[in-house]
């Protein structure tokens, strides 16, 4: 018979925590956060049952209205129904920003991985890379990029995932340093495992929920700076509805109407504001190193 | 301190030229010609041919990096080909209005920001501080553009009591500085929010730290202990900060320009990309990305010099 004694991992850890979700609720902001994340989701899902027009459909007798019972949130210069054009902006939003975030993660995470294990030139080398990309503000890297490749919806998830790899890595990195100490680590080194080993069974699966967290907090970030882009005409070309896109096209008629730019951007703060909220109350409850001071 | 200095020069210098190499190839991922693009499609094959050599790209890409750098450290970032004037006036002229936007939002976000901080901390989980709390949240949640928008949209167009386009009269300073006072605050919002909840954070720590007490034992006043010896400490994180702050306004700033048409690196960059004048996209990216990391680089030695704490941390790093 053989006793095997698996240390439990920070997933699994996490994955049992998944009751968390009752704690995030009993907490007023977190509570709300939720609700707005929910609400959100419900948007991307049933677009096309929630929403009561098309979105595309141009109806110019009954342009740049305000708020009726016909169109509840009004319409654009085009006629066209603001409240459709918000419930389908939603699903560009996630659209765009899961890809994006995606794409920043699993890059940083194989930086990290190789700056933080090989360690010597290789980091080094990592870490000015990471430093350049960093050198410029996100936005200005997003257009000087986008300027040459030309705004589109997948040429806008490369250059958001590339500007928030530094991010990812960074984090990566230092947990790869911390976690190199460990003992468990040092054993199954001893005892001749290969380094692809060590690094994918061991510590990737230890130093990953921090990143998780980073992930989800960093959506709503993405989210925003995805509108600001289409606000540029960078993203998403018109008519797909993305909130940018809206906040633009309002921004073209600011002085006919108010409607377009006050829902657009109402829509855009609250959804951030959502995820920024149960994110943050997320972490609190599942970060271990709060735990004890948080009723204090 | 002495290595740590030096090691944090050389990165520097060497993430500086790694941008120019950058920024030097990042032509070379357009579609086609970047001559062409640039000149339209109705350019004769002799104009395309002068712009080419112009821009170096007749070169091989190695030799144009070279170049690039070379004319950028004798501080000419070349001509532009539509109105025939030197790029670097053209940033002579457009960065002063982006730097005193973003000075004076941040200096808008510290008055603002600092005290909201301060009085949350010291009055921690009171309704006024969970009202802050939230307030802050939402702050940091507003973009700059639909800020900018949204103050545009009720200050401009619906009272009609602010100006709505343009940086004003700069030899007319109270007409310059009417102009600042919506792109000021729109860029501002999320960093009140921001430094307010930060400041709260670090300031809660050095109030729980043992000489914050025994100067409270000692019987003096609160408010002096507060402004005096808490806060000196809690704005050391701040500090470290207040340098990415900084780079993150000039990028905030592109929008807000737009949005109130205001001169600016934000315009500048903006209006070449519409025009595809990539030489001017180049020289602006590049002038942004310097300040951005100058701003940086002395943030990090103000927070090393500040707080003798870390020297031994990063030394060992």
């Amino acid at each position: 018979m053989e006793f095997v004694i698996r240390p439990r991992s920070q997933v699994q850890i996490f994955l049992d925590r998944i009751p968390v979700l009752g704690e995030v609720l009993q907490r007023p902001l977190g509570a709300l956060g939720f609700f707005i994340v929910f609400m959100f989701l419900i948007a991307v899902i049933f677009a096309p049952v929630l929403a009561p027009y098309d979105y595309a459909k141009q109806d110019i007798p009954s342009m740049l209205q305000g708020p009726s019972r016909a169109h509840l949130l009004g319409t654009d210069h085009l006629g066209r129904d603001l409240l459709s054009r918000i419930i389908y902006g939603s699903r560009i939003a996630l659209i765009a920003a899961v890809p994006s975030v995606s794409i920043a993660l699993i890059g940083g995470i194989i930086l990290g991985l190789l700056a933080g294990y090989i360690g010597g030139i290789v980091d080094d080398i990592i870490v000015i890379v990471l430093d350049t990309i960093k050198a410029f503000p996100a936005v200005i890297l997003a257009l000087a990029i986008l300027a040459l490749l030309g705004p589109s919806l997948v040429n806008e998830i490369l250059v958001i995932g590339l500007a928030w790899i530094p991010g990812y890595a960074r984090v990566t990195r230092a947990q790869v340093f911390s976690a190199r100490q460990n003992l468990y680590v040092e054993a199954e080194r001893s005892l001749g495992a290969p380094s692809r080993r060590i690094v994918l069974r061991h510590i990737l699966p230890n130093i990953l929920a921090p990143l998780l967290i980073l992930a989800a907090m960093d959506l709503p970030v993405v989210i925003t700076f995805e509108a600001g882009l289409s606000f540029l005409g960078l993203g998403v070309r018109p008519p797909t509805p993305s909130w940018g896109i809206i906040l633009s096209e309002g921004f073209n008629f600011i002085r006919q109407t108010p409607w377009p730019i006050t829902w657009a951007g109402l829509t855009l703060i609250i959804t951030t504001l959502g995820f920024t909220l149960f994110g943050e109350t997320l972490r609190d409850v599942l970060d271990p190193r709060l735990i004890g001071t948080r009723r204090a | 301190m002495r290595r740590y200095l030096l090691k944090r020069l050389v990165t520097t210098i060497l993430v500086l030229l790694l941008s120019m190499v950058f920024l030097a190839l990042l032509v070379h991922i357009v579609p086609g010609d970047a001559a062409r693009t640039l000149l339209g499609p109705r350019a004769t094959p002799e104009l395309i041919a002068k712009v080419r050599s112009e821009m170096d790209l007749d070169k091989p890409p190695m030799v144009q990096v070279g170049l690039f750098i070379w004319k950028i450290l004798h501080g000419s970032f070349g001509t532009d080909v539509f109105t025939g004037r030197p790029i670097s006036m053209l940033i002579g002229s457009a960065l002063p209005h982006t730097i005193i936007l973003a000075f004076s939002s941040l200096g808008l976000a510290v008055l603002l920001g600092i005290p909201l901080g301060v009085f949350s901390a010291t009055h921690p989980d009171s309704w006024l501080d969970r009202i802050l709390a939230l307030f802050s949240i939402s702050f940091i949640t507003i973009p700059s553009y639909v800020g900018g928008l949204f103050l545009l949209l009720i200050f401009a167009v619906q009272l009609r009591v602010m100006p709505a386009i343009g940086v004003g009269d700069p030899s007319n300073i109270p007409d310059y500085i009417k102009h600042l006072i919506l792109p000021a605050v729109a860029l501002a919002i999320t960093w009140v929010g921001y430094l307010a909840r930060l400041v709260r954070a670090s300031m809660l720590e050095v109030l729980n730290e043992n000489y914050i007490r025994a100067a409270l034992a000692a019987g003096i006043p609160l408010r002096k202990v507060v402004y005096k010896y808490a806060l000196k400490n809690a704005l050391i994180p701040t500090v470290a900060v207040l340098g990415v702050g900084l780079g993150n306004l000039m990028g905030g700033a592109v929008f807000v320009e737009i949005i109130f048409s205001r001169a600016g690196m934000g315009t500048l960059i903006y209006n070449a990309i519409q025009s595809r004048n990539y030489p001017i996209v180049r020289a602006g990216v590049l002038v942004v990305a310097c300040l951005f990391i100058a701003a940086n680089l002395l943030a990090d030695l103000a927070y090393t010099y500040l707080d003798p704490r870390i020297q031994l941390d990063k030394m060992q790093g």
